[in-house]
């Protein structure tokens, strides 16, 4: 069986239950293109991920147009951290949140030397915002100035 | 990484990665930490791998062999819960921590 087509499925569930079309990001232009400067193996990668991941302790984020993110020590212990989200079943991010939150697999690809290295904060965001443009022109923006301070070589973004 | 993969090529980013795993599970199941690390290594290779913006490398693997969950996948109604505006934590110790000023393992509580 092939991929599951979502943008159809959802637009007839919207049509179905009476919302408002909800307009999808198509980009028709290609892509701007930054290569790799060096192997991966000397790279210190970044992570963004938008399943809702938070550590216990913060603040956990909330289901209506959240544009704000939560920075996660990279070398936090993988029990403090929690998952919250309005769009997917939570129950096995809630056991395992690597499953959106690749963190023990990354951090055991550096101690392997597939990686040279991981930037020591690591950043999580709800997704689900209404609007594009609140996403492009302001939370990626943030993430993006949080990048270039951190230094990192290449960003992993794990979306849900 | 995407688990979308329609959605994906729309928003056209210049390097993806798809799993076709039901949505939630973007990097790999749950306890399976062998698992998890092989598609680590084959989405992570393709930034030494691609060499043309847009480009999607499908990944190797499979959820299950009968595929069943595509068939559920949103077809059933849109089960997602309300849009609520105030934090919505994963248990009340949560709330009670971030409430009484956070934790002191986590250098930002708020951004």
């Amino acid at each position: 069986m092939g991929p599951v087509d979502y943008i159809p499925r959802i637009r007839d569930n919207y049509a179905r239950l009476g919302y408002k079309t909800y307009n999808w990001v198509v980009n028709a232009e290609t892509a701007p293109w930054a290569p790799l400067r060096k192997p991966l193996s000397q790279c210190r990668l970044g992570l963004a991920a938008s399943g809702g991941i938070y550590v216990a302790g913060q603040v956990a984020f909330h289901y209506k147009d959240d544009t704000s993110f939560r920075e996660i020590p990279s070398d936090i212990d993988t029990k403090e951290l929690r998952a919250t989200h309005f769009a997917y079943d939570l129950s096995d991010a809630r056991t395992d949140p690597n499953v959106v939150f690749p963190i023990d697999a990354l951090r055991r690809l550096v101690r392997e030397g597939f990686l040279g290295g991981l930037s020591s904060r690591f950043y999580t965001f709800m997704g689900g915002i209404y609007s594009s443009r609140r996403v492009s022109e302001d939370l990626a923006p943030r993430l993006t100035a949080r990048f270039l301070e951190d230094g990192v070589d290449a960003v992993l973004l794990v979306p849900v | 990484m995407t688990s979308a993969r329609d959605i994906t090529l729309a928003v056209n980013p210049p390097r993806s990665a798809f799993l076709d795993f039901p949505l939630g599970h973007t990097a790999g199941k749950p306890h399976e930490p062998d698992l998890q690390r092989r598609i680590l290594v084959e989405a992570l290779s393709s930034f030494e791998t691609m060499a043309a913006p847009g480009s999607m490398k499908e990944l190797p693997f499979r959820w299950s062999e009968d595929e069943e969950w595509k068939a559920k996948a949103f077809a059933e109604g849109d089960d997602r819960t309300p849009r609520h505006d105030t934090p919505q934590y994963q248990n009340e110790e949560d709330r009670r921590r971030a409430e009484n000023g956070g934790s002191p393992s986590c250098p930002v509580c708020r951004s």
